[in-house]
């Protein structure tokens, strides 16, 4: 263990690399070779990200001590050389990630990952991607692994048929590609400033710069902050989003329910690091409350506006992006523990909800390329219709449409067995509804809860009181919206339905919802001791001198190659 | 030399842009091109402008760092071509699928209503 745990950092990048490579070598009618490749590698990656945070968690101080783990790529140290850097909150999105992306393969396998274009090595570069952005140590590399995960997401959302993928494809490529240049251009002003661009070489160097410097960095961090925004889908920059997630196939628009946390999560790692204090913009400072309180309000507008269960979930996603730009806004440190909690239960939620979604699609007769309701008169064999050979006239409510039980008839059945599959979806929708808006015995009520209590409690203490009712108001108000919004569209999908074909559901398409939903039930739980682990996380984010040392401090040792000089 | 360097990046990304916001997607992807060359340039000035600096150290030089241009600015610009190039490839690619799927080059698929 003691040999093998300092190289465990360095596992989530390259097992999928070298999975995605192997992919390609095998021919597309190897079906299960491939699956079993995915799968593997998949699985390695859940276990890799379990081990590391076992290990951020201090119960093995001999390994990492105070929870962070550096990882020195050629062994050249910190500020000079490339870094990943293990702590409770990288290991925590790593083991997120994981889950979403196995639940996610699961589902795919039963028969969306067809051949046609190549499904699993670009998932697997997408895994790649998420993981390097959460572990790499500096800014440039941020941006590589963004691209890395964006470039298999073009390819992913593409997939498939239809005009409106391509035509959304496009979109999507086009904001993405103008973020990646602010990106740049933010990272050039950085370094161009700084002189640095490891992120925990940061922080010193800022404070050493003069005033004239000083707000070229600040425009930097800024212009950075903006492209974050963009990938965490914030509002102004997030008309791409419900495009992009609801036109690609159910399981990549679960899978991509991790991207736009890695928005957040690249603002929460820069602001905590540069501090609130030290530096005047900790990425957007003040702006990140207020552009989360909007993204927060239209996201809840776009979800009473949509008819659409796949558009919905796509909109829900961008309510709790705003939930947790507005809380990190705030500024308040107490918050981070109640916000991660969130953000955890948001990324399983959204997962199991599209994964539901692309299921429910199948219950209905007719849909477009894109899913879309298609309205089209139904076929005259269709269950409670009159049929055509029989004697009576046709009832005169059927010209509207209403397709009752005929009273005339004795053949029909009083009360209709549901079917079971039936039953899994209405029951899994009813619990990923609970999730969405947080309701009890969810475990997003309980981050709710911790968030607003916190708030309420913080607020008027850091001067932030009007902020923080604000934030309170916004938060609960969406709850609201979104049970109506959400209780209107399962009453269209489950009750309303008149036009029903029983979906026939795959075992392999089931269980990970199953599994996703359970998994949730769990943390509920688990809730104590996840909230600790949360606070414990949140400390360390907030003292960012223990990261700043352990990585500046990191030498050969940590690479297992001994005392050298 | 600054001034012009400035002057330079400053007429791509004005062309850049105004051409990013043109409702034609081979006018979007000249725009584009032309943002990355902006940011290209602009993350190599950021390493400072200077003439016979080599990046490099000769062996008989001297070690003030003054005489030498900085390596790194070179290496990320050549890292954000590469990702910039190969990305504005495959958003050529996309834009002619939708030009032959919707048989227009209007960027959403269909002409505007006039």
């Amino acid at each position: 263990m003691n040999v093998i745990a300092p190289h465990l950092p360095i596992l989530p990048i390259v097992l999928p690399l070298l999975a995605a490579g192997a992919l390609l070598l095998v021919s597309e009618s190897q079906r299960t070779v491939r699956r079993s490749i995915a799968l593997a590698s998949i699985a390695g990656q859940l276990v890799t990200a379990l081990t590391l945070l076992y290990l951020t968690t201090d119960s093995v101080p001999e390994i990492w001590s105070r929870g962070i783990g550096v990882y020195s790529l050629g062994a050249w140290p910190a500020p000079f050389g490339i870094v990943l850097v293990v702590d409770r909150l990288s290991a925590m999105m790593l083991a997120l990630g994981a889950i979403v992306a196995l639940a996610t393969l699961v589902y795919s396998m039963s028969h969306w990952d067809r051949p046609g274009q190549p499904f699993h090595p670009l998932f697997q570069l997408l895994t790649m991607g998420l993981n390097g952005a959460f572990l790499t140590g500096d800014l440039f590399n941020l941006f590589v692994f963004f691209e890395v995960l964006l470039a298999a997401s073009y390819g992913l959302v593409l997939r498939g048929v239809g005009t409106v993928r391509v035509r959304t494809g496009l979109h999507y490529i086009a904001i993405n590609l103008f973020a990646s240049f602010l990106f740049l251009i933010g990272v050039a002003l950085i370094y161009g400033t700084a002189g640095t661009l490891n992120m925990a070489d940061l922080l010193g160097r800022v404070q050493a710069l003069e005033a004239d410097e000083r707000a070229l960095f600040d425009a930097g961090a800024w212009i950075l902050g903006i492209a974050f925004l963009t990938k965490a889908g914030s509002w102004p920059l997030n008309s791409w989003l419900p495009g992009a997630y609801s036109v690609s196939m159910a399981p990549l628009a679960a899978g991509f329910a991790m991207m736009t946390k890695v928005g957040v999560y690249a603002v929460l790692r820069i602001g905590t690091l540069l501090g609130e204090d030290q530096a005047a913009a900790a990425i957007l400072g003040e702006i990140l409350y207020y552009t989360g309180i909007v993204t927060l309000v239209s996201g809840t507008i776009g979800m009473l506006a949509t008819l659409h269960l796949r558009r919905l979930v796509s909109y829900s996603v961008i309510v709790s992006s705003g939930l947790l730009l507005a809380s990190l806004g705030l500024g308040i440190e107490a918050l981070t523990a109640p916000v991660l909690f969130y953000l955890a239960t948001s990324v399983l939620t959204t997962a199991a909800f599209f994964l539901v979604a692309g299921m429910t699609d199948r219950t209905r007769l007719f849909f477009d390329a894109a899913g879309a309701e298609v309205p089209k008169a139904p076929p005259a064999s269709s269950p409670g219709a009159v049929p055509e050979t029989g004697t009576r006239a046709l009832p005169g409510y059927m010209g509207f449409g209403v397709h009752e039980p005929d009273p005339y008839g004795t053949e029909e059945e009083v009360g209709t067995p549901i079917p079971i599959a039936i039953a899994f979806l209405g029951s899994m929708f009813v619990c990923c509804v609970l999730l969405v808006t947080g309701l009890p015995p969810m475990p997003s009520f309980i981050a709710k809860f911790a968030l607003l209590s916190t708030v309420l409690e913080t607020a008027p203490a850091a001067g932030e009181a009007g902020a923080g009712w604000g934030l309170v108001v916004a938060i609960l108000v969406s709850g609201l919206v979104g049970i109506v919004a959400l209780t209107r569209i399962g009453i269209r999908l489950f009750w309303t339905v008149t036009q029903r074909r029983t979906p026939r559901l795959h075992v392999l398409e089931a269980s990970p919802v199953a599994f996703l939903v359970l998994l949730c039930l769990a943390l509920v739980a688990a809730s104590g001791p996840v909230m600790g682990f949360l606070q414990a996380t949140a400390r360390s984010l907030h003292d960012p001198g223990t990261y700043i040392e352990s990585v500046l401090s990191a030498r050969y040792a940590d690479t297992g190659r001994g005392t050298q000089p | 030399m600054e001034a012009i360097y400035a002057l330079a990046i400053g007429t791509l990304v004005a062309a850049g842009v105004w051409a990013l916001l043109r409702p034609r997607t081979f006018q979007v992807v000249v725009g584009l091109s032309l943002l990355s060359y902006a940011t290209n340039l602009f993350i190599f000035g950021m390493g400072r402008l200077g003439e016979n600096r080599p990046p490099i150290l000769p062996p008989d030089g001297g070690a003030s760092p003054t005489l030498y241009a900085d390596p790194l600015p070179q290496a990320l610009v050549l890292t954000a071509i590469v990702i910039g190039f190969a990305t504005t490839a495959l958003f050529l690619v996309v834009l002619l699928a939708l030009r032959g799927l919707s048989g227009t080059d209007h960027v959403d698929g269909r002409e505007p209503d006039r």
